[in-house]
C-alpha cells in the first residue's frame, strides 16, 4: 500500500522550509490558512505572513505588491475562491510578470461533502491561458514539495493546483522534477496515458488492469501542464498511437485541451479525455464522487479501451 | 486649514498644470484616442506630486527609497506620461507616440517605462498594490510614502473597499490615497450612476484619517499631501474635489470626453483657452 499524504499537507511543510531558507519568502491567505497549510509559515514568521481575510482580490494584487519590491509571495486560497481574483492576477501578476506563486488546494470533486461551489474543476483552464503563467499539477506529495521548491526558484508567476485528500505517493523521493519535464512513469507500447494530479495513481492502477487484459499501458505524469513538454507527449503518441488524458478536472480546457491543441498541431493521433464531463459535482465523499463522475482506474481503463478501437494501423 | 506656500510655488506649479493640460489634449488628439476629461481632472494632483511632494529620482526610477505612485485609475495615462516625461523620466519627444503601436506609452500605463509603478487599465486593483509595496517596505526597514491616485467611479469596485480594510487594518500610514472626485463617469455623474457619497464619512469609517479639498486648488493639495498630514497608524484619504475636463470651458462637467479624443477643431479652441 503507497503512503497517503495530502499534497497540501506537503504544501505547508515546504513552504515553511522554504521560509527558514530565504527570508524574502511572504506568504498570503484568505482567511483559509488551517485549510492552506499557509499557516506552518505563519506561525513561524508572523511578521512575512499577511491573512487578508476572505478577500481574494485583494489578496491577489497585494501579493502583486510584495513581489514588485523584491519579495518571492505565494498566495493560497481554495482553487475555486481564487478564481474570483483571476483577473486581478491576470493584470498585477500575469501582464505585470511578477514573482507571484499562486498555490490553491482544494482542487477537483475530492473536495468532496463541501458540494458543487467548492469543487473546482475550471481552474487549470482558466490559468493556463494567461500569458507567462506557468502552471503545475503535481501528482503527489513528493512532488509537491519538489514544485513548490522550483517555483520559488523561477522568476515569475507560477499557478500551483493541489487537492484536499490524501493521495498515494507514486514517486521516489529522489526524484528530479523539472519544470516543463514529463515523468515517464511506466512504458508501454499500445497506448499511453497523459495525466495529472491525482489521476497519475489511477493511471498506473489502470495500466494494471489493462496489462491483465493484455494491454501495455505506458503512463505519463505531465505534471507542468504549461509549459506543456511537447516532445514528449508527442514521442508517446508516435510510439502508442492511442492517447488517454486524465485528470481531475474538467475535459474541457484543461489538461485534455492542452494535449489536444498540442497533438492535433504534431501529430493528429486519436485521444480520449478522462474528466469531469462539463458538469458540476456534488456533496458526497471523495470515493463516491470519483465513481459517479468517471475518473476511477476502472474509468480510465475503459477509455483506453475504447479509444484502442479508433487506433489506426 | 493653515497653509502657507511662497506665491512663486504656486503659480509655478499652475503654470506648469496648464502647460500639461495643453499636452494632454495634444497627444490624445494625435492618437486619435484616450481619457481627456478624467486627464484635466487628475493633473493638478499629479502635479502637485511630481513637483513638490513626492521624493524621486527620474534618473534613477528604481531608487530603493524613493516615493512609490501608484496611478489606479490608470486611464488617465496621459496625464501621468505628460508628468513623467515634463520631470526628465523619457524625453517629451515619446509622447507623440501615445497609444501607438510599439510606443512605451501604452493606452494604459504599463511596465516597464520609467516612472509607472502599475500596469494600469482595469479599475480597482491599485490600492491593493500599494498596500503590498507599503508592507514590503515596513518589512524592509523603509520609510519612504507610498500614494495611490483613484477615480470616483472607480471606487464603485469592491476591490477597492477589501483593500480600504486591509490598509486600516495593517496600519499603513505609509500609504495616502488620493480620490480624484470629478463626480463624473463613462455613462454619467457618479451620482446617477452609482452614488458613493458620503465619500469622507465612508473612509473615516473605514478607519483612515480622511482630509477633503479643492482638488483644483494648489495650497489646499500641498497642505493635505504633507507629511504632517499623517496620523500615526492610520492611513490617510484625501478627497480631492474635481471638475471632470477641468481647464477647458467646453469640457468641463462634460460626461463625454470621458473617453473621446477632441477633434482637431476642438483641440485648438482648448489651446487657445489655454494659452
Amino acid at each position: 500500500m503507497p503512503e497517503m499524504i495530502a499534497t497540501r499537507d506537503a504544501y505547508g511543510k515546504a513552504l515553511l522550509q522554504l521560509g527558514r531558507e530565504n527570508p524574502n519568502i511572504v506568504v498570503l491567505d484568505a482567511d483559509l490558512s488551517n485549510s492552506t497549510k499557509t499557516e506552518l509559515f505563519g506561525k513561524e514568521f508572523p511578521n512575512r505572513f499577511f491573512n487578508v481575510g476572505i478577500a481574494e482580490q485583494n489578496l491577489l494584487a497585494t501579493a502583486s505588491g510584495l513581489a514588485k519590491e523584491g519579495k518571492i509571495a505565494f498566495a493560497s486560497s481554495f482553487a475555486c475562491f481564487m478564481s474570483r481574483g483571476w483577473e486581478h492576477a491576470r493584470m498585477t501578476i500575469a501582464l505585470a510578470n511578477r514573482n507571484v506563486k499562486v498555490v490553491t488546494t482544494h482542487s477537483g470533486i475530492t473536495v468532496g461533502e463541501d458540494g458543487a461551489s467548492a469543487q473546482m474543476n475550471e481552474d487549470i483552464a482558466i490559468w493556463r491561458a494567461l500569458p507567462n503563467m506557468t502552471v503545475i499539477v503535481p501528482a503527489d506529495a513528493v512532488e509537491t514539495e519538489k514544485a513548490v521548491r522550483a517555483a520559488a526558484a523561477l522568476e515569475g508567476p507560477v499557478y500551483i493546483r493541489l487537492g484536499r485528500a490524501k493521495v498515494p505517493v507514486v514517486l521516489d523521493a529522489g526524484y528530479d522534477f523539472q519544470i516543463g519535464r514529463a515523468k515517464v512513469m511506466r512504458e508501454g507500447t499500445d497506448v499511453a496515458i497523459i495525466a495529472c494530479g491525482l489521476m497519475v495513481a489511477h493511471s498506473l492502477e489502470a495500466a494494471k488492469l489493462l496489462e491483465e487484459r493484455g494491454i501495455s499501458a505506458a503512463v505519463i505524469n505531465m505534471a507542468t501542464v504549461k509549459p506543456l513538454d511537447v516532445e514528449t507527449l508527442v514521442q508517446w503518441a508516435e510510439k502508442t498511437g492511442a492517447i488517454v488524458t486524465a485528470e481531475e478536472h474538467s475535459i474541457i480546457g484543461g489538461l485534455g485541451g492542452a494535449v489536444a491543441e498540442s497533438l492535433a498541431e504534431n501529430l493528429p493521433t486519436p485521444m480520449e479525455r478522462v474528466g469531469v464531463e462539463d458538469c458540476f459535482g456534488e456533496s458526497g465523499t471523495p470515493d463516491e464522487l470519483l465513481q459517479k463522475y468517471g475518473l476511477t482506474p476502472v474509468h480510465v481503463a475503459e477509455a483506453a479501451e475504447e479509444v484502442l478501437t479508433r487506433k489506426t494501423a | 486649514m493653515d497653509a502657507h506656500y511662497p506665491p512663486e510655488l504656486i503659480v509655478d506649479l499652475q503654470a506648469k498644470a496648464k502647460e500639461f493640460r495643453r499636452e494632454i489634449l495634444k497627444m490624445i488628439t494625435t492618437a486619435g484616442s484616450g481619457h481627456p476629461g478624467g486627464s484635466l481632472s487628475v493633473i493638478d494632483i499629479l502635479t502637485a506630486l511630481y513637483f513638490h511632494v513626492l521624493r524621486h529620482d527620474p534618473k534613477n526610477p528604481a531608487w530603493p527609497d524613493r516615493d512609490r505612485l501608484f496611478l489606479s485609475k490608470g486611464h488617465a495615462s496621459a496625464a501621468i506620461y505628460v508628468c513623467l516625461a515634463y520631470a526628465g523620466y523619457f524625453p517629451k519627444e515619446w509622447l507623440a507616440s501615445f497609444r501607438k503601436l510599439g510606443s512605451p506609452l501604452q493606452g494604459h500605463t504599463h511596465l516597464p517605462l520609467a516612472g509607472i509603478e502599475m500596469e494600469g487599465g482595469s479599475l480597482g486593483q491599485g490600492l491593493s498594490v500599494a498596500n503590498g509595496s507599503a508592507l514590503a517596505a515596513r518589512l524592509d526597514g523603509k520609510n519612504h510614502r507610498i500614494f495611490c491616485v483613484m477615480g470616483d467611479g472607480e471606487i464603485d469596485e469592491g476591490a477597492v473597499w477589501e483593500a480600504s480594510m486591509a490598509a486600516a487594518h495593517f496600519k499603513l500610514d505609509s500609504v495616502t490615497a488620493i480620490l480624484d472626485a470629478n463626480t463624473a463617469q463613462q455613462t454619467g455623474y457618479t451620482k446617477d450612476v452609482m452614488n458613493s457619497e458620503p465619500k469622507a464619512d465612508k473612509w473615516k469609517a473605514f478607519g483612515w484619517t480622511v482630509y477633503e479639498i479643492d482638488g483644483h486648488n494648489f495650497e489646499q493639495l500641498l497642505w493635505a499631501l504633507e507629511p504632517e498630514r499623517v496620523v500615526t497608524g492610520k492611513p490617510t484619504f484625501i478627497v480631492a474635489r474635481t471638475m471632470k475636463g477641468k481647464g477647458v470651458s467646453f469640457m468641463e462637467g462634460v460626461i463625454d470626453f470621458h473617453g473621446k479624443a477632441l477633434t482637431q477643431e476642438e483641440l485648438k479652441r482648448a489651446l487657445e483657452e489655454l494659452a
